[in-house]
């Protein structure tokens, strides 16, 4: 009786998390087609200057009103989310890529090169993140893909750490002997056994890390360091506002709300997916 | 008769940094000769599980030499290692964690036979040849390894062994994760499977009357060391070392 009740409280659960999980997709869906075809859907040319129609309060015409040089703020925005948001999908999906296949093949295989890399991913570590990539992001000048490069570089090891973890618990398992007296080579234990157990893991740091590494993103750019300007990029946009948050604050708050709604969204779709992936909600349950 | 798998001082010592070597498995010599099964008892911590591991090259010796059908594999790697457990395989202690969670049964039974190349119509065939060998029925296939009981889960690890036709078993406590009941019928495979392929088995296990019942011939492990053999009358009814009297006494 008590059981059935469990299970039934269980699958309730489970179906309120899938329910969760499609709302927050489509949501994701929603902003990333509106990225995709922000040039399209933006009502006014985001680069278009009006000097006539500076710093207009939001209106009728102009919602999120208008920048010093008299551009719409909502065609800015929606088309710097183009370049705020591909750009950091880009980056989480070159790090996790890499860094987990880097943490996999430490954790399998072990030995000397395990030990260099993960002190390597030590030093990266000791660091606070967004300092390193300043000074990276400064020596290799501006520019968004050199952002997004030295982001990459100070922040691949926290997957390379998730992975090697889970790499290990993994490997001591009974089912990766069975697998080698199967006959199943190295490569094929990682492929077939070891790198489909470990990507749930791998998969809510990624969907979870989305937003933080959009915030240090725009705050390279906020710095100079990033997207220059007069690309529409929200990091730079709120740079370039921010003597005029006083008098016009829309100008700074529209790329702000970007950020916000965009941050929160992919850590609410990280969440869900973790609580997705959660063994106690598998498909035993 | 020529031994089917010769163990010669085989020693296991395991190092770690700081600490003292610890010698899990000490100068252990056994042969296996076809179609015989093989006890091998002692408490926990005796080496058994490590003999197996190192049997079946999971991991590497200290010391000592392997050999199957007279072949030396202490050191076989790669492919030739491979080949190996074409005539060697192993039934786990735990049946459910020795099955991929996120694959099914029959994925795992059938993956030896996938790395031998055979075709997917024919490895679904002979899976289910298999299953029904182990006495479960076909859909059994499809399961994933926690809809299964550890009963049924063991059956299909055991056709997963014979899949690829071996010739030498090792059961690791193959049978000491399972309720009472489910434990005789396994045994009761296990020996019908052995009637009727030949097979040999290594069958570790710490509980004496098991091995009473189902072995040809016994050691019993004791700090690593076999500190006594023969068949298991006579190691049971008239021990002659100190620690199988006690292991012994503590059963009767």
């Amino acid at each position: 009786m008590s059981k059935a009740v469990t299970v039934r409280a269980q699958k309730l659960r489970r179906d309120n998390t899938k329910l969760r999980l499609y709302i927050f997709l489509a949501l994701v869906a929603a902003l990333l087609l509106a990225a995709l075809f922000s040039m399209r859907l933006a009502p006014y040319d985001p680069y278009l200057q009006n000097l006539d129609k500076a710093m207009q309060p939001p209106s009728a015409s102009h919602i999120m009103g208008t920048d010093h040089h008299g551009r719409d703020m909502f065609s800015r925005v929606l088309v710097g989310g183009r370049t705020s948001i591909f750009a950091t999908l880009a980056l989480v999906a070159a790090i996790s890529v890499f860094g987990t296949l880097v943490g996999t093949l430490c954790g399998y295989y072990g030995g000397r090169v395990d030990s260099v890399v993960m002190r390597i991913s030590d030093i990266c570590l000791a660091f606070p993140g967004l300092v390193f990539a300043m000074a990276v992001a400064a020596l290799l000048n501006g520019g968004i893909g050199n952002a997004v490069l030295a982001l990459a570089v100070v922040s691949w090891p926290k997957y390379s750490r998730v992975a090697r973890g889970q790499t290990l618990a993994i490997k001591a398992g009974d089912f990766i002997s069975a697998a080698k007296l199967a006959g199943s080579s190295s490569a094929q234990v990682i492929i077939r056994h070891i790198l489909p157990n470990i990507l749930g893991p791998i998969l809510v740091t990624a969907m979870l890390d989305i937003g933080t590494m959009m915030m240090e993103l725009a705050g390279l750019s906020f710095l100079g360091l990033g997207a220059v300007p007069p690309t529409a990029e929200w990091g730079n946009m709120m740079s370039s506002g921010r003597s005029m948050l006083q008098m016009y604050p829309w100008v700074v708050l529209s790329p702000g709300i970007g950020i916000f709604i965009t941050v929160v969204l992919f850590n609410l779709l990280g969440d869900t997916v973790r609580d997705y992936m959660d063994p106690r909600n598998s498909r035993s349950g | 008769m020529e031994p089917i798998l010769e163990v010669k001082n085989l020693t296991k010592i395991f190092q770690k940094r700081g600490k003292k070597d610890f010698v899990a498995v000490d100068h252990v010599s056994f042969q296996l000769f076809p179609g015989e099964i093989l006890g091998v008892v002692g408490e926990s911590g005796s080496g058994k599980s490590t003999v197996a591991k190192l049997v079946t090259r999971l991991i590497d010796a200290t010391e000592g030499t392997i050999a199957v059908n007279g072949r030396d594999i202490t050191h076989a790697k790669g492919a030739a290692l491979r080949d190996i457990y074409v005539d060697m395989q192993m039934v786990f202690q735990n049946p459910a964690g020795s099955f991929d969670p996120r694959r099914t049964l029959g994925d795992g039974i059938s993956e030896s036979l996938k790395n031998h190349g055979v075709s997917k119509e024919e490895r679904r065939k002979r899976v289910v040849g298999l299953l029904e060998r182990c006495g479960l029925s076909k859909e059994f296939a499809d399961r994933y390894p926690y809809e299964v009981s550890g009963g049924q889960c063991q059956r299909a690890a055991i056709a997963r062994a014979l899949a690829i036709g071996p010739k030498i078993l090792i059961c690791d406590e193959a049978t000491s994760a399972l309720d009472v009941t489910v434990q005789k019928q396994i045994l009761e495979l296990l020996q019908f499977l052995q009637k009727a392929d030949g097979l040999s088995y290594i069958f570790i296990c710490h509980n004496l009357a098991l091995v009473q019942m189902f072995c040809d011939r016994v050691l019993v492990l004791y700090d690593g060391k076999v500190v006594e053999s023969g068949t298991p009358d006579k190691v049971i009814l008239s021990p002659q070392s100190e620690y199988t009297r006690c292991l012994v006494d503590a059963v009767l």
